[in-house]
């Protein structure tokens, strides 16, 4: 248990009067992808946003150690945990830059500026475009732009919700071998929300399933590959 | 052609004083995406305190008519203001649902009353002289082929212009000013960067206070201070943010000169105008030159909506 970073215990969330999840209990582990397979409406931006307290919750949500279930998402972020939202979240009116900037809101440190000359030439079109509003960048380049704004708090972990939805086949593999390469090389633990369960499982250690609300099953990536209910579910066997 | 410079010359002195509030405005929808109805209240709120510090208080009758103290008074008003709009923030606006507009919408209509009421009954509504920023008589000009440039038209350009550089660089330049902007931007993703953004609310209420209160403390002088003093350059003020374009600062300045401009080009010109009326109604001539600021609000949404400068909004549903 020692290694563990994240922990849901009977997390629970609800929109006013409607339950959109009903005890959901997972873990993730230093320097792991877990990936969190689900249909529509099965809870699984929810159970992100439970995590960072954007949504009324119930339950215990323990980060490195600490109980983070009543802190302010300020706290939680601020304690190293990274959201990339479902649909980018990109702050269109900001330039490229600034979007990096305020990636890093939290940081006091002086490598900022390092880090945003890294993420600025490791995606050429970012550094080309630094100036622009980031609104009139791509789908695609978005994304990129909402990853590498999460990675600028330098967390200890980022949560990434349903990254691949509405880009081209091509620019989600990109974006997946992104994924595994932060995790190498930053060690940075990453739990993903994802449709697309080919994909995520090929990069993630370790899966969950989750329908209406609750988790109905769990393994290792391998596992559930060759899981025949998944496979029938979500791989399109 | 003197007669056209000098209505100019009174467009831009007025118009400065709409671009004042309607940069006040604009900074709260920016982080609101509300219309504060009671920025002109507030505003003259913050005109009466530095009426108290630099009048009532004797200090102006003690030391002599000295321009600093009324400098000083016009600081001292602005941070009053400041931290009387970041408190109305934390404690009126902020208990409420941030998505449900109606409640905040209501709690500035009815501060913009409750203001306008108690400051009529501590300061009552008779009209008192405030004493100006700038020398202000009628030989402090001047003369440009025959038109008068007063030093109190030059004085509010050049101070609202500087102050309006800084509010410029802060919201450039600063942490605080970025995460404003993030704010403004996406509220959602600005919390998950962890922007705490109640405080950036605050912040953005006590520029906006701050800054309306210079424009009244300005403004002042020239039409006597009292509690409806602001009601009629809010009004314009409102028009102004509007061809601006809401949500851009820039634009609410550029805005208030426009309607500055028109509001006096149109009463100079059009005042005489008697809709070919031998005998006009008497009640139809003052009102002339008002509806040149509203013909030219009209056009604006007409063909941009969001104004000259303002984003369009584009919400996925």
């Amino acid at each position: 248990m020692s290694n563990q970073v994240l922990s849901c215990e009977n997390v629970t969330a609800s929109y006013g009067a409607i339950q959109a999840l009903h005890g959901v209990n997972l873990e993730v582990n230093e320097g792991e992808i877990v990936v969190v397979l689900g249909a529509n409406g099965a809870g699984k931006t929810t159970t992100l946003r439970a995590i960072c307290n954007m949504v009324a919750t119930d339950g215990k949500v323990t980060f490195n150690g600490t109980d983070i279930s009543k802190s302010d998402t300020a706290d939680i972020v601020n304690a190293g945990i990274a959201h990339v939202p479902q649909g980018r979240g990109t702050f269109a009116a900001l330039t490229v830059r600034e979007n990096l900037e305020v990636g890093a809101y939290t940081r006091t440190d002086n490598e900022v500026e390092a880090d945003i000359q890294m993420w600025l030439e490791k995606y050429p079109v970012l550094g080309e475009r630094q100036k622009q509003a980031a609104g009139s960048l791509s789908g695609g380049e978005q994304q990129m732009l909402a990853v590498a704004r999460a990675a600028m708090s330098r967390p200890k972990m980022m949560l990434l919700d349903e990254p691949s939805l509405g880009l081209a086949p091509l620019i989600i593999e990109d974006l997946f071998q992104v994924f595994a390469q932060i995790n190498k090389e930053q060690g940075t633990a990453m739990l993903l929300v994802e449709q697309n369960a080919n994909l995520a499982l090929e990069i993630a250690h370790r899966g969950y399933l989750l329908e209406t609300g609750e988790i109905t099953g769990s393994g290792s990536a391998e596992e559930l590959r060759n899981d025949p209910a998944v496979q029938a579910a979500y791989l399109g066997a | 052609m003197q007669l056209l410079i000098q209505r100019i010359f009174d467009g831009i002195s007025d118009g400065a004083v709409y671009s004042a509030i309607a940069v006040a405005l604009v900074l709260i929808f920016k982080a609101t995406t509300l219309i504060n109805f009671a920025q002109g209240e507030m505003a003259m709120l913050g005109a009466f305190f530095a009426y108290i510090f630099a009048v009532q208080s004797g200090i102006l009758d003690f030391l002599g008519n000295t321009y600093l103290i009324i400098w000083v008074a016009a600081i001292i008003a602005m941070v009053l203001s400041a931290a009387f709009g970041a408190t109305v923030e934390r404690v009126l606006t902020r208990p409420f649902d941030p998505e449900d507009h109606l409640p905040v919408v209501l709690i500035t209509l009815g501060l913009f009353l409750g203001i306008n009421a108690v400051a009529g009954i501590v300061w009552n509504y008779q009209a008192r002289i405030m004493p100006s920023m700038f020398p202000n008589g009628a030989d402090d000009k001047i003369v440009i082929f025959g038109a008068r440039l007063f030093y109190d038209t030059i004085g509010t350009v050049v101070t609202l212009g500087a102050v309006l550089y800084i509010l410029f660089l802060i919201l450039n330049k600063t942490k605080m000013g970025l995460a404003f902007r993030a704010v403004s931007a996406n509220v959602e993703s600005a919390r998950l960067v962890g922007v705490r953004t109640g405080r950036v609310l605050s912040f953005g209420w006590a520029l906006a206070a701050g800054f309306g209160a210079l424009g009244a403390v300005i403004v002042a002088p020239r039409i006597t201070l009292q509690p409806s003093m602001m009601a009629a350059i809010t009004i314009y003020a409102f028009a102004s943010a509007a061809v601006g374009g809401l949500d851009s600062v820039g634009g609410a300045a550029l805005g208030g000169m426009i309607v500055g401009l028109t509001k006096s080009l149109g009463n100079g010109y059009l005042g005489s105008w008697h809709f070919g009326l031998e005998h006009p109604p008497l009640e139809f001539l003052p009102a002339t030159p008002l509806l040149i600021p509203v013909l030219i609000l009209l056009a604006v949404l007409w063909y941009k909506p969001s104004g000259l400068f303002g984003t369009k909004r584009i919400e996925r549903v």
